[in-house]
């Protein structure tokens, strides 16, 4: 494993707010083709991590080092646009953002700006009815298809994003950031307010994107079912900083973290419904 | 210097002025997040009602100019008062919690409204009223010229201070304000935990109906002159002053009025009086490019 | 509420107006050249009083009608007007549209159409394409632009000054004229369009206040408070409108060996607007289907979901102010054009709140919406020419009351830009 270069390599991130020291010192790297779960306490700095990532926050010191496609950015020097437009780094939100009164498939439309605005000639060419322009958009509609038809959305394509059930908009948030085609793809939270079917569902999707479309992926959960079922890699972060960092395994018997995090809770095992519904699917 | 000098108490009286006015902008766009437009013309109805009252006042004997003040002053700021209610009332509750456009283009057509009816009520032409407070200080006596600041000037520089000093104390220590930055900050919450958000939003508008009342009433006496266009032009630069100072923030109103008061007043004098309305317009711009939320705004935390 | 309750409630809105009324309405300032006299008026404050005291009462049995309907109807529905504007919002694009267009093409030929009719529909029309012009800024990408008349008036001056100091005709001006304030708006839109939205508003309405003030003051190059006047009238390419055609020229009406009419000029001039007008609805149409256009309904709805999907959101808006703009000086350079004069009082702020009343009393983001609105706008003041007094002051209540009736505005209807049509070869294809 630690032969495969790193996707993202974190290194010494710390990002102060006025005299809030909300991220200190915090090194991870990110593989390809892995899942790398952050997880901690509420307030132990996972989200400020991931808008450093995101380009939403200027880190106050560190490294972020992005490679895709051959080649490396450094993320603390991009803008946001920037990091999702060329260092391929998508992400979701732990409140939900979609474009709520366009349809569905706008929604994934729209996630492939960049590579339409080219096709369209910088609209100019897509004003006169480009028929390379026509091509481009049709290849558009048929990635959204695909990725619709993963998320189980493909009979809701033409409605409103806002309308759809709480769920259906998660896997819709994760459907449009494939349609980026990312490098390295950022969830918040996916799993939050989801059902146990919902939420087994959501491990077979994240699996999926990570064997078959050589995505890494990064997630931060408070979810154990999903981060110790599928993360192939976790890191623990406690006021700020980060206490442990391994397999899943050797986190699960880590002392540091059972004593700051997980306590005994953590020893039950995964919730019963959702084992149930795994078995069956 | 002497130039200088009067110049700046000229501007500060000005200054004054719009700040008086940008209280009523910054207190209802933080509470209820909307440009009120009509509040210009609210400030030219507190001006036409103070000319009014003044005349009926000077036919029935009132000479003396405190008392006359006084009464003026109390008749203007509680019908003024009760226009910025009726305002609230009519053209903006019933769109609460719509589009955010709509609000501001019902503002726009009360703004409309209420400029064509005090046209139409009392003619177009301007309204004159006689010098009532004269006399003032010589600060300073210079080669062939003199540096003054005339009572009326003292007069609107005092008031706007105590005004001002009501007012932070108003917010801040009373039950009132309580009720009003707890609306601001969260209309929903505000409401579940037993504030009358409604008749809170109601007072906010009152009270910078009121504060716009006074500052008709101290330009009145400063100009002696009203008509019923003075009302978008004012407007208009006690917003600009609302947004420099940082919208929402109540020190921000009267710093950024006192400063819009200064560059028109440094601008007419050196550069050109022509111009003076681009100087205050292109400092705003300025100001935003670097500080976005304005000088003393809040900066915003983008949550995401 | 009992019958009381509603006296009550209807007296003391009464008692409101007429504490309203009292000075304003009761007392009347007479010059005398000394100190202002006074007369008093007080049946003013009555009738003020009653017609408050009425409409209120009409205003709560109305409302009671409304809820005892909705209790009635399952549906919830809204009473008739609404139902009727929401079933007319859906079917705008399929033949509101085209009809509004078949009539205005047939305008002019219609028998009661004379010189007055052409007129006050070439008005509509101007009215019409500058509020499908803002409509890309404020409907599509939902930048609040509160001095839009300001391209307006560079597309007019741009003209004026164009055609008068280098001879150039107004085919050649048009698109020099939308190119020139293109490039105003995103010269003003480069450092302003990082500010929300509503500190947007003040920067442009004072960049509107800002073109008028120079408009007013540099009298060497705009004539100041005058205008300028004189400006040259279009031709029928190449062809002038004139009786008596100089010396070479070929005049419209012995082109067509027509009998020399002033009103040829007129009808072209409307035909000219209203082509100009469709070729607005025609962009906007297309661009709302292209890259861009999404990318601006997607900027209005979430600005930070777009900066993660690799929007640039400062080119994008900025892309949005400058197309409104040049639209703008498109219809500027017709004003100019028509009017033959132009002074800086044509482009006041009341322009730009008008203008902007047009896209949301419209609806915003709906293109017949805007058509409705313009005419509702533009012919209201016209019919109440008679009281002219009165004109302005029922157009300030007119918006406040469809606000308030449907605040959303009239026809508001967003079609999807594209739909997924079944899969071609069964499954999907590759990601």
């Amino acid at each position: 494993m630690s032969a495969v270069q790193p996707l993202l390599q974190v290194d010494h991130l710390t990002m102060r707010f006025g005299g809030l020291v909300a991220v200190n010192d915090v090194s991870f790297v990110a593989r390809p083709n892995e899942i790398t779960a952050i997880i901690g306490p509420n307030g132990a700095g996972k989200t400020t991590v991931f808008n450093c990532i995101a380009g939403f926050y200027k880190p106050t010191v560190g490294r972020l080092l992005m490679r895709s496609q051959g080649q490396e950015f450094l993320l603390e020097r991009m803008q946001g646009h920037d990091i999702a437009a060329q260092a391929r780094v998508a992400r979701t939100f732990q409140n939900i953002r979609l474009f709520p009164k366009m349809t569905v498939l706008e929604n994934l439309i729209v996630a492939q700006h960049n590579r339409l605005m080219h096709a369209s000639g910088y609209t100019l060419l897509g004003l006169i009815g480009w028929p390379g322009y026509r091509r481009a958009e049709e290849a558009a509609v048929e990635r959204a298809r695909y990725w619709l038809q993963r998320t189980a959305l493909e009979a809701e394509a033409d409605s409103l994003a806002g309308s759809l059930p709480y769920g259906g908009q998660r896997r819709l948030e994760i459907a449009r950031a494939m349609c980026t085609e990312p490098a390295l793809l950022c969830l918040d939270e996916p799993a939050a307010g989801l059902n146990p079917r919902e939420s087994a569902e959501l491990n077979d999707l994240l699996r999926f994107i990570r064997d078959e479309h050589g995505c890494g992926v990064l997630l931060i959960e408070h979810d154990m079912s999903v981060v110790m079922r599928i993360s192939d890699h976790v890191v623990v972060l406690d006021y700020g900083k980060k206490i442990a960092d391994g397999s899943p395994d050797a986190v699960r018997n880590d002392p540091i973290v059972i004593k700051a995090y997980l306590g005994e809770e953590f020893e039950e095992p995964v919730s019963q419904e959702a084992t149930a519904v795994q078995e069956q699917s | 210097m002497e130039y200088f000098l009067q110049q700046t108490i000229n501007g500060v009286t000005l200054g004054a002025v719009y700040a008086l006015i940008a209280i009523g902008y910054t207190m209802v766009y933080g509470i209820i997040g909307m440009i009120n437009f009509a509040h210009g013309e609210i400030y030219m109805i507190g001006a036409f009602i103070a000319v009014i009252s003044f005349s009926v006042l000077g036919l029935a004997g009132v000479t003396w100019v405190p008392l006359a003040l006084v009464i003026v002053l109390i008749v203007s700021m509680t019908i003024t008062g009760l226009y910025g209610w009726t305002v609230e009332r009519v053209a903006y509750r019933p769109l609460r919690g719509s589009v955010r456009l709509a609000p501001l283009i019902s503002a726009i057509g009360m703004s409309i409204f209420l400029q064509n009816y005090v046209q139409i009520a009392q003619g177009a032409k301007i309204k004159p009223l006689q010098p009532m407070i004269r006399g003032g200080v010589r600060l300073m006596e210079g080669e062939g010229f003199s540096v003054n600041v005339s009572y009326l000037q003292l007069i609107i520089i005092a008031m706007t201070i105590a005004l001002m000093a009501g007012f932070t104390w108003l917010i801040a220590a009373t039950s009132l304000g309580r009720a009003q930055r707890a609306t601001e900050q969260d209309r929903v919450m505000a409401s579940l935990l037993g504030v009358n958000t409604d008749r809170t939003i109601s007072l906010t508008f009152v009270l910078g109906a009121m504060l716009a009342a006074v500052a008709g009433v101290l330009v009145t006496l400063y100009y002696g002159v009203v008509d019923f266009y003075i009302g978008f032009l004012a407007g208009l630069k006690a917003f600009t002053a609302a947004v420099l100072g940082g919208i929402g923030s109540l020190p921000g109103a009267m710093l950024g009025g006192l400063l819009i008061g200064l560059i028109e007043s440094y601008w007419s004098a050196y550069f050109s009086s022509e111009y003076k309305d681009v100087a205050a317009f292109s400092i705003l711009v300025i100001v935003l490019i670097f500080r976005p939320t304005g000088l003393l705004g809040r900066p915003e935390v983008e949550k995401v | 509420m009992t019958v009381q309750q509603r006296m009550k409630d209807a007296a003391l809105a009464a008692l409101v107006a007429a504490i309203l009324a009292l000075p304003l309405l009761g007392f009347e300032t007479v010059d005398t050249g000394g100190p202002l006299g006074i007369k008093t008026r007080w049946h003013y404050v009555g009738y003020a009083a009653a017609a408050v005291f009425i409409g209120r009462l009409l205003l709560m049995l109305w409302r009671d009608r409304r809820l005892g309907a909705q209790a009635d109807s399952q549906a919830g529905g809204s009473e008739a007007g609404r139902a009727w504007l929401a079933k007319l919002s859906r079917k705008a694009d399929s033949w509101l549209m085209p009809a509004l267009i078949a009539f205005a093409v047939a305008l002019p030929l219609m028998p009661f159409a004379d010189r007055t009719v052409v007129d006050l529909g070439t008005v509509v029309l101007i009215y019409v394409m500058l509020g499908w012009g803002l409509n890309i800024v404020v409907g599509l990408a939902g930048l609040l632009d509160l001095g839009y008349v300001a391209f307006y008036a560079v597309g007019a001056y741009s003209y004026a000054l164009l055609s008068k100091n280098f001879g150039l005709n107004f085919w050649e001006c048009l698109p020099l004229a939308g190119l020139f304030a293109a490039m105003f708006g995103v010269a003003l839109g480069f450092p302003v369009l990082r500010l929300r939205g509503d500190y947007l508003a003040i920067v442009t309405l004072g960049f509107g206040e800002i073109i008028r003030i120079v408009l007013l003051n540099w009298q060497p190059v705009t004539g100041g408070p005058n205008g300028i006047s004189g400006i040259a009238r279009p031709s029928f390419f190449g062809f002038p409108f004139t009786a008596n055609p100089p010396e070479g020229t070929t005049a419209f009406h012995e082109l067509f060996g027509l009998d020399f009419a002033s009103t040829h000029r007129i009808v072209f001039l409307y035909y000219l607007i209203l082509a100009l007008a469709l070729l607005t609805n025609l962009f906007t149409l297309r661009i709302r289907r292209l890259p861009v256009g999404r990318a601006w309904e997607a900027l209005r709805e979430d600005e930070i979901a777009c900066r993660a999907l690799g929007i640039n959101p400062t080119n994008t808006k900025l892309t949005a102010f400058a197309i409104g703009a040049m639209f703008g000086g498109f219809a500027g350079s017709f004003f100019a054009t028509r009017q033959g004069f132009i002074s800086p009082e044509s482009f006041t702020f009341i322009e730009s709140a008008v203008i902007l009343a047009i896209v949301v009393l419209g609806g915003m983001g709906s293109q017949a919406g805007i058509v409705l609105a313009a005419a509702f706008l533009t012919l209201l003041p016209e019919l109440a020419r008679e009281f002219s007094l009165f004109r302005m002051l029922a157009f300030g209540l007119a918006m406040v009351l469809i606000m308030v009736w449907r605040p959303q505005g009239l026809l508001s209807h967003r079609d999807p830009t594209i739909r997924l049509k079944p899969a071609a070869h069964g499954g999907g294809g590759g990601g």
